[in-house]
């Protein structure tokens, strides 16, 4: 039995689409009951596009919108900007470069913050992805924060990863050390126009074809310049090109495989944690338990065998 | 839960002064609020198909041509069209006090005069989400 | 013994006692130990009794210098200061000053439709002003006809709806065109607006080289602070470059640009932030026109620029000086101009629109009084004085007469313009000028650095400087750190109910049938034909400005014109930095 929300974003409602989203950014237990009713529901590619800031991510994605268009029917972009540390609050102005885009029937733009979330993305943007997917959208596109060693949990969500660089901002050879090399699929050379662009395609090639000689797959790098429209074609050839290597090799089985196993125990420790949470009415106890620590009567380890033992006998032996 | 507010700032019409918008915008981040900006000379349709897309709870329209009369209703009235009408709107920039009673009635919340300041403003969001829930 | 010369600039000198910057050098570290004993003797004692305020800030925020003494000893008078109408121009740019002429008084005006405009500027005229000063709406500004889905709402709001020559006609009506000097405040559309301006002469006969007045035509402004653009920069700058070429040779009394900084310092730049914009804006003008083969002096001394006049009188009289000699030495030794006429900054001045309160209306007479006083003293050649009731709406006859009688009052009752350059010498506004010229040569610098001006508004920069300023500046209003009267101090309960200017709203309708009329009478095929050769010229590098004016008399409409262009040249999109 599927509730009305679940329905009408099955049918593409966008008003509901939009609080379906909304709710798994909330999360909870109506996050999670409308997950479960639209679980595999549609199939979409998903795109990942990443890179530093001033990388020009955002013209880039609205840029390829055109030709994209020609490959999927239906795009959904799910754009993911900082929250402020301090205020929690966030500025969400990636949607700005895509707003012709705005009142497209085909076209999807949501924009979310981070919330605190390392990785580049946020919490629920995962589950954002999978809303858009029950929606019908054959394409999305997951636009990160920017790039740097420990933001790149976009690469577990995605399909394809395109990976932007701009020319002269900052030291190339601190680009390749920070290992950002090993998750792009599709590398892009923005703003080409610059000064060294053709430079630091060339060491990315060379690089490339290093690590990658004798696989079935060696990542291209493209030229290109979002705002005077050059090298988009490219790009989105590129992209193809990627899908139909991974669909061949098989590389998509393993990364649908990495992610349903990530679903299973997410979901699994989501409930399991709940239902622990209300069993032991947690909330209300924890304070006491709290003070019976501070003043030595318990250690955490104590509690926790003591609580065990509450509803899982035998689960807590040595 | 993470419920945070989400507000769109949109600046319809031709008029370019966005001083005011973009300080908002940033008070409002500061206050811990989700701001979506979409730069000035916004249609109608693509201020409300943000909206719905975003999800907001508000939309705050600045203006400062004189157009508001025109330019607010629009966006009141395609969110009712759209089914839209719990996101609520309101505005500020050059609007004189005459006009207010018609913007109410159109559906426009609240109007901030020159003077606002942002605690009237977050005062003005924290009552709405708070009537929002009960 | 080798004597030091009078002339000798070093003031580490303090070998030679009878050196005379040796001597400078004693008395100035004199000086600052007097200083310094006077606030150990006589300012701490009573600050332990009578701290003082505060809210001492400056626009920045920064704690406003308690005393001025003296720094310098005449010996650099004739480097920084000069004489008035002569190189450094730091005391003006006319040896008599305004003994000989006063500014001029020109209030900015237009609403509605061009009939009641020409009756305003008749009105104005009548009272005296001697210059008329053209707003347009917003539809015109950004190239819409009235009559487009875009233009709702906008018709006639912000100033006069011109779809067509036949409104510009209109719009001057019975005023002779050789006898006034107008200033039109129009960007995007300047080439149209010109265009029409010319056409009109024509019918008066009177010949374009008779035409006085000023097209603002600051385009990088737009991008950074005010937001008429239509194009993208590059095609922008190709278009004023074709009014500059176009002017020198058939418009030469027209002032061809208005290079501003009012806006930029309405959207909350600091003055230093003003000066510095505005001249690299300046900067690149120049080197775009030299870039198509014109000679800076061909052009560079019919270059004006626009400034605001913010409320500490103080800085304000600093800024203008110091824009003054920073022009010269630019245009003197960047770009080696020989004339010096070309080193002159001439400004036009408007008092500052975004200090104005909607509450307690009139105490905003007293702040333009204030900012008048500050142009004034700061040397600007004309001048617009806001009205009591604009933070509220267009302003009423009334208010607009208030505000003229403002400027003549300054003129004829307080003496202010009867020496030049009153407050030179003052430690405070020397040090002050000095202060700004240095700050804002560090932002022209790192502009430079980044690629000239549009490469800096291209990486948003700017922008983001300007935003910041602004943001710093409105937390201190609502902290109560900064007090301004009537809204955050000295506020009155119930205000009083204010006589506003209403505009008719069924003006777009006007507008609209006036259009479908001229669609059917005008000779569709001729503006056929100058549309595709103005299309044709914008393809290749010729100038613009002749198919333009074709266009114009065979009454092409503002948008059939500007479509043209956006079809060649697209559409600007915005930089959003937050």
């Amino acid at each position: 039995m599927t509730s009305r929300i679940a329905k009408a974003i099955i049918e593409g409602n966008p008003r509901l689409i939009a609080k379906g989203i909304s709710t798994v950014e909330r999360g909870g237990e109506a996050a999670y009951e409308l997950l479960g009713e639209i679980y595999g529901v549609g199939k979409s590619y998903i795109l990942g596009i990443t890179g530093p800031a001033g990388a020009g991510k955002s013209s880039l994605i609205n840029a390829l919108i055109p030709y994209l268009k020609n490959n999927f029917e239906r795009i959904g972009i799910l754009a993911v900007d900082p929250s402020s540390p301090f205020t929690g609050g966030a500025i969400l102005g990636d949607r700005i470069r895509m707003i012709e885009h705005a009142v497209d029937s085909r076209i999807f733009i949501r924009s979310m913050a981070s919330r605190g979330h390392l990785g580049g993305v946020s919490a629920a943007t995962k589950d954002a992805a999978k809303i858009l997917e029950a929606a019908g959208f054959d394409l999305i596109i997951i636009e990160t924060v920017g790039v740097g060693q420990d933001e790149v949990e976009v690469v577990g969500l995605s399909d394809t990863v395109v990976l932007i660089q701009v020319p002269g901002l900052g030291d190339d050879i601190q680009v390749m050390k920070s290992g950002i090399m090993e998750i792009g699929d599709v590398f892009v050379i923005n703003k080409a126009d610059r000064e060294g662009a053709d430079r630091i395609a060339r060491y990315i090639q060379s690089m490339l074809e290093e690590n990658f000689s004798g696989l079935g797959y060696i990542p291209p790098v493209v030229l290109a310049q979002a705002v005077n429209d050059i090298g988009l074609d490219t790009i989105v050839e590129k992209i193809i090109a990627h899908r139909a290597y991974i669909e061949k090799s098989g590389e998509i089985e393993k990364r649908i495989t990495k992610r349903i196993e990530d679903d299973i125990e997410s979901i699994l420790r989501f409930r399991v944690e709940s239902f622990l949470k209300s069993r032991l009415d947690f909330d209300s106890r924890l304070p006491i338990w709290v003070e019976r620590i501070r003043k030595g009567e318990e250690t955490p380890f104590t509690l926790a065998k003591k609580l065990g033992g509450e509803i899982l006998p035998n689960l807590m032996e040595n | 839960m993470d419920n945070r507010v989400r507000i769109l700032i949109a600046k319809p019409g031709l008029d370019g002064h966005d001083r005011g918008a973009k300080f908002i915008a940033k008070a409002l981040r500061d206050a811990g609020y989700e701001v979506i900006y979409t730069g000035i000379r916004q249609t109608p349709e693509s201020i409300v198909e943000t909206a719905i897309q975003e999800d907001v709870d508000f939309v705050g329209l600045s203006l400062l041509s004189g157009a508001h009369n025109i330019s607010f209703p629009q966006v009141t009235e395609l969110l009712r069209e759209k089914g839209a009408e719990d996101i609520f709107v309101f505005g500020g920039g050059i609007i004189p006090e005459d006009d207010i009673p018609f913007l109410r009635e159109k559906g426009v919340k609240a109007i901030f005069g020159p003077g606002t300041t942002v605690k009237q403003i977050t005062d003005f969001i924290e009552e709405e989400m708070a009537a929002k829930k009960a | 013994m080798e004597k030091h010369h009078d002339d000798c600039h070093d003031h580490n000198c303090g070998q030679n006692p009878d050196c005379n910057a040796g001597f400078i050098r004693k008395k100035r570290a004199f000086l600052e130990a007097e200083k310094a004993r006077w606030e150990q003797d006589s300012v701490k004692p009573l600050l332990g009794k009578a701290p003082e305020r505060s809210d001492l800030i400056d626009y920045e925020g920064n704690v406003v210098e308690r005393l001025a003494i003296p720094k310098d000893f005449d010996c650099a008078y004739e480097d920084k200061l000069g004489f008035p109408g002569e190189y450094p121009f730091t005391r003006g740019v006319y040896p008599t000053g305004y003994r000989g002429r006063l500014w001029t008084m020109r209030q900015y005006a237009g609403f509605g439709t061009a009939e009641e405009s020409n009756k305003r500027y008749k009105f104005l005229l009548e009272q005296g002003q001697t210059g008329l000063s053209v707003a347009f709406d917003l539809p015109t500004q950004i190239g819409y006809d009235s009559d487009h889905k875009m233009s709702i709402g906008e018709v006639g709001k912000v100033g006069v709806a011109i779809d067509s020559l036949e409104d510009m006609e209109t719009l001057f009506a019975e005023i002779p065109l050789d006898k006034v000097s107008t200033s039109m405040t129009i960007n995007s559309t300047a080439a149209v607006l010109l265009a029409m301006y010319i056409a009109v002469g024509e019918k008066q006969g009177v010949s374009s080289k008779e035409l006085r007045g000023t097209i603002q035509n600051d385009i990088l402004k737009e991008y950074i602070a005010r937001g008429t653009y239509i194009y993208p920069p590059r095609p922008s700058m190709r278009i004023i470059t074709n009014i500059f070429e176009y002017c020198t040779q058939h418009v030469p009394k027209w002032n061809t640009i208005s290079i501003s900084g009012y806006h930029i310092r309405e959207a909350g730049s600091s003055a230093v932030q003003e000066v510095a914009f505005t001249l690299a804006d300046g900067i690149e003008y120049c080197k775009t026109a030299i870039s198509t083969g014109l000679d800076i002096d061909s052009f560079a001394g019919r270059l004006s620029f626009f400034f605001n006049s913010h409320n500490d009188l103080l800085e304000e009289v600093a800024k203008f000086r110091a824009a003054r000699r920073m022009w010269a030495k630019i245009i003197k030794e960047q770009f080696n101009a020989k004339d010096p006429k070309s080193m002159m900054l001439r400004f036009h001045t408007q008092t500052a629109g975004s200090t104005l309160t909607a509450q307690q209306p009139d105490n905003n007479i007293i702040r333009v009084a204030i900012q008048t006083l500050a142009a004034v003293l700061g040397g600007t050649q004309s001048l617009h004085t806001n009205s009591r009731d604009e933070a509220l709406s267009l302003p009423t006859e009334d208010s607009v007469r208030i505000a003229l009688r403002t400027q003549q009052i300054v003129a004829s009752e307080s003496g202010a313009a009867n020496t030049i350059d009153p407050l030179a010498g003052s430690y405070f506004v020397e040090q002050l000028t000095d202060k700004i010229e240095a700050e804002a040569f560090d932002y022209i610098e790192k502009i430079e650095k980044l690629g000239g001006m549009i490469s800096a508004i291209e990486k948003g920069y700017v922008q983001k400087e300007i935003q910041d300023s602004a943001y710093k500046y409105q937390r201190s209003i609502e902290s109560g750190e900064r007090i301004i009267v009537g809204v955050n101090k000295y506020r009155v309960e119930k205000e009083a109910p204010k006589e506003l200017l209403k505009v008719d709203p069924s003006i777009r309708d006007v507008q609209v049938r006036k259009l479908e009329a001229l669609r059917s009478r005008r000779n569709n095929d001729a503006v056929e034909k100058h549309l595709e050769l103005l299309r044709k010229a914008a393809q290749s590098d010729e100038n613009l400005m002749p198919h333009i004016i074709d266009a114009v008399r065979e009454y092409a409409t503002i948008g059939e014109i500007s479509d043209v262009l956006r079809d060649v040249f697209g559409e600007y999109k915005e930089q959003v930095i937050l």
